[in-house]
């Protein structure tokens, strides 16, 4: 394929994967929007006013970051891993093996889709935290890159998880028992700097943990850990994943007999 | 015509995870410009080869071609010579119907505005324009057929290759989809088609290889094959009711009801010398028919040839 008809054919991957949850939002766009300020106002108004200050800012201040990093990891990873399993289950994804698209494509676009509803959710939820908290952008290109990063690295995992997945209750197991309990340890709520040192040693071996904190330090100006070490840790998962994903859509592993 | 092969398989087998070997060594040409009938029992290998040729099966060994191009040298050029007809529905059926042409034109990187072109070609010669708009799973059966179609040719594939299109298919719709397949094949597709209708075979195609337990047990041109047919049956309806068959010489006739005579004419036997014998008896002849499809009875008879030959 020219490159020129490389972009076209991404680009249709793309629409059609925005498409897909854009034309079903009221199930993939409004859950997790209301979901995430139900935390607002139980977390952070509620509880979070008896806590007081957290490193130094208000609570709900201080969860609003992990928050939208909350939403936008488990949007984009439930739009890949439902969108390719489905397209898997129905043999659609057959639409694409007939054509000359590289596997490559395929998984930039199935990717591109997850990014395009993890933001949308976050933009939603970040415009929902308004009404609860003034927002501050202490460094708004770490912010950016880091939310981006993060979507594009869920992305990834939601299309390991829906090209392994052999059946429905395949593409649950992991945001069940893995993501969810990840994302709650990973720093959402509290500071590891309030935890015993073994547990800090524990929580350090977390991904998410560094995902949340960069992303909490374009807003606020402080993290737990090391920005530089956190951009290494999601650069190299997205390669790594990025690399896995192509070896399995190359070997025909889950969708080719 | 052209004389180049539009597909070419040398040696091809497929033995999946289980151990069932589906393929066992076929090899097979199909000429530029032929229409094809892969015939074959249920399970026979044909979707195995198909699906080999179109990238959605690994194939065990074996060499394939599509024209001039080795797809294990390079498969992105040769997809772009295939277009395929699944057996089974494999679109999504809450897209409208119209986004399916335009998406599949978009995978082979045709931009938008040249795929909706195509999509309006192809939606109208097959009657589905009206139904652009629709969502495919309000599609009758027929008509999701036919979008199956239209999607297979929205890149101008050189090779059509339809596993089974009319299955479920009324008579009327078959009739039509029949007589574009012949106007594509004209224009010069080459067309391979798989089929349990055999009188659409015998109708569309000039070639006819058949497949069985994963070999080729037959690869001919269909007037060559029907030539091997020692026999044929006629049923002929009666004017007046018969209390036994006539005997005539050459002929094996039994009489099915009072008005109703099944006689087997032999290759070598004129039909004019039954109707001469049944005129001199005074038995008047309404109409005549065959008993079954001629292919049918060649393909069940090379079927069972080869079931027994493995047998022993």
């Amino acid at each position: 394929m020219t490159l020129g008809e490389k972009y076209v054919a991404l680009k249709t991957i793309f629409i059609k994967e925005v498409l897909r949850f854009a034309r079903i939002w009221v199930q993939t766009i409004v859950p997790p929007v209301i979901t995430i300020s139900l935390y607002f106002i139980i977390f952070g108004n509620l509880i979070g006013s008896q806590i007081g200050d957290m490193e130094g800012f208000r609570y709900m201040d201080y969860i609003v970051p992990g928050l939208i990093m909350m939403a936008v990891i488990t949007n984009s990873y439930a739009n890949v891993v439902s969108s390719f399993y489905g397209t898997k289950f129905h043999h659609h994804i057959e639409e694409m093996l007939v054509s000359p698209l590289p596997y490559y494509l395929i998984v930039l676009g199935f990717v591109a889709g997850g990014i395009a509803r993890g933001l949308t959710v976050g933009i939603a939820v970040t415009g929902v935290s308004m009404f609860f908290t003034d927002l501050s952008f202490h460094n708004p290109g770490i912010l950016i890159s880091t939310v981006f990063l993060t979507s594009a690295l869920f992305a990834l995992a939601g299309l390991l998880n829906g090209i392994f997945a052999k059946s429905f209750d395949d593409i649950s197991i992991i945001p069940t028992f893995v993501l969810t309990p990840l994302t709650y340890l990973g720093g959402v709520f509290y500071s590891i700097h309030m935890l015993p040192g073994f547990w800090q040693n524990v929580s350090r071996v977390n991904p998410i943990l560094y995902m949340v904190n960069t992303f909490r330090y374009g807003f606020l100006g402080v993290s737990d850990l090391s920005i530089g070490l956190s951009y290494a840790i999601i650069i190299g998962f997205i390669l790594v994943l990025y690399s896995w994903a192509i070896y399995l859509l190359r070997s025909g592993y889950g969708i080719r007999r | 015509m052209a004389n180049a092969n539009a597909l070419s398989i040398q040696n091809l087998t497929k033995t999946y995870a289980n151990g069932f070997q589906a393929l066992k060594g076929i090899s097979l040409e199909v000429r530029e410009g032929d229409f094809y009938a892969l015939l074959g029992p249920n399970g026979a290998g044909k979707s195995t080869t198909i699906g080999i040729i179109c990238s959605l099966v690994t194939k065990t060994s074996g060499k394939v071609r599509i024209f001039d191009t080795d797809i294990d040298r390079d498969f992105s050029s040769a997809k772009r010579l295939i277009g395929l007809v699944p057996q089974e529905f494999n679109f999504n059926v809450f897209e409208p119907v119209e986004e399916i042409l335009v998406n599949q034109a978009g995978y082979f990187g045709i931009d938008r505005r040249t795929a909706f072109a195509r999509a309006e070609q192809y939606l109208k010669q097959l009657g589905l324009w009206d139904k652009r708009r629709e969502q495919a799973r309000d599609l009758s059966g027929g008509m999701k057929r036919r979008l199956m179609i239209a999607r297979a040719l929205v890149h101008r594939p050189r090779l059509l290759i339809l596993d089974e299109p009319t299955a479920g298919v009324d008579i009327e719709i078959r009739r039509s989809m029949w007589q574009f397949l012949t106007e594509l094949n004209r224009s010069g597709t080459t067309i391979i088609l798989t089929t349990h209708y055999l009188e659409e075979a015998e109708n569309l195609c000039r070639t006819i290889g058949i497949i069985d337990e994963g070999e080729l047990v037959e690869n001919t041109t269909m007037k060559r094959l029907l030539n091997e047919l020692q026999t044929e049956t006629f049923v002929l309806d009666l004017k007046a009711p018969l209390q036994e068959a006539p005997d005539i010489r050459q002929h094996c006739l039994r009489l099915v009801d009072d008005t109703t005579l099944e006689a087997e004419i032999t290759r070598d036997c004129s039909i004019n010398f039954l109707f001469d014998e049944l005129t001199r008896r005074g038995i008047e002849v309404l109409s005549m028919r065959n008993k079954t499809n001629r292919l049918e009875q060649l393909f069940v008879h090379i079927v069972e040839e080869n079931n027994r030959a493995r047998k022993f």
